[in-house]
């Protein structure tokens, strides 16, 4: 390697490394969440609509069920709803809403405005089941398999593309399985 | 005078910029308890606003985790034990600060692996320039001689 080269070969691997940056910066934001493949973290919270009533991760044990965190000051929540909607019209899978860090009069009228998709929909008013979660933008989706175990994680809103790649055939493996 | 009266005005106001802080009021049962509080929500990334860290952060996010370490270091945790559980949670990246381990020891060392090509070079550098100017030196006593 001669004098020439040097600065050829460092410019080269400079193009390379911008190359890079430049593929992943779009994903950046995005961080793998330290909870996939790990058991979902418990929880016990009282339904919305119906406080007395509470449910707790035990209750889901048994079957997969997708989690689905919203809130009604989430904007992207309401562009996310009609493919939660569909999603539920499949009547493939349990769809667990939880309702955080929002109020429960704007949350039943968000519901009641753009439908309700969810088989249950539970009440994080303080946040603290989404900090377990490590939840830090709404929407967020967690599929959760028959052991408990956290699958699949989807950061901002579900597409009809994420469904059918991510979440539809990870059901029809748990169907078979079951036969 | 006037000038003065204008300057200390002006000073005062700088006391409510100070108070302006995003902090909700958190009591202390001591100022070292405070002292890690501070240390750590600085130390501590918010995930929502990603550049700036729990201290600074006005986002809910922000102040519910501000409140999580708050309540952490009344029930007697240490700082180990309250960054594992956010890095429990949220990734490394909430870790203003990387560990050691494998898959950021290149973050770790790329400094002074830096620091060592860069020394290289400039031996180098030193060896061939040294060398060009002993050349020039033999021949400038070479012409002295023949002329």
């Amino acid at each position: 390697m001669n004098a020439r080269t040097l600065p050829l070969m460092a410019f080269a691997l400079l193009v390379v490394l911008l190359i890079v940056g430049l593929q992943i910066s779009d994903k950046k934001t995005e961080l793998p969440s330290p909870l996939l493949n790990k058991p979902a973290p418990a929880f016990d919270l009282p339904v919305l609509g119906n406080p007395d009533q509470r449910l707790s991760k035990e209750s889901f044990l048994g079957k997969p069920y997708l989690i689905n965190f919203w809130a009604s000051w989430c904007i992207t929540c309401r562009v996310e709803h009609p493919v939660v909607t569909e999603l539920a019209k499949l009547n493939k899978i349990t769809i667990l809403g939880l309702n955080f860090r929002d109020d429960k009069a704007d949350a039943q009228a968000w519901l009641g405005k753009y439908g309700d998709p969810y088989d249950v929909n539970l009440r994080d008013a303080d946040g603290r089941t989404s900090i377990d979660f490590g939840v830090y933008a709404a929407p967020e989706s967690f599929l959760v398999d028959p052991n408990g175990t956290i699958v699949f994680k989807q950061l901002g809103a579900l597409t009809t593309e994420i469904i059918e790649t991510e979440i539809l055939p990870r059901v029809a493996a748990w169907e078979s399985e079951k036969r | 005078m006037k000038l003065t009266a204008l300057l200390v005005l002006l000073l005062s106001f700088s006391a409510f910029a100070q108070l302006q802080q995003v902090q909700e009021p958190l009591v202390f049962e001591t100022q070292q308890q405070q002292d890690r509080f501070d240390q750590l929500t600085k130390e501590l990334r918010c995930l929502v606003c990603q550049n700036q860290n729990l201290a600074d952060s006005d986002a809910p996010l922000a102040h519910d985790l501000r409140r999580e370490v708050h309540a952490m270091l009344q029930t007697g945790q240490n700082d180990q034990q309250i960054k594992q559980f956010m890095v429990e949670r949220y990734g490394d990246f909430v870790l203003y600060r990387p560990p050691v381990q494998t898959n950021t020891y290149l973050l770790w060392m790329a400094p002074l692996v830096l620091l060592l090509g860069g020394a290289l070079v400039l031996r180098s550098n030193i060896k061939k320039r040294t060398a060009l100017l002993g050349d020039d030196q033999v021949n400038d006593k070479n012409n002295h001689e023949t002329s």
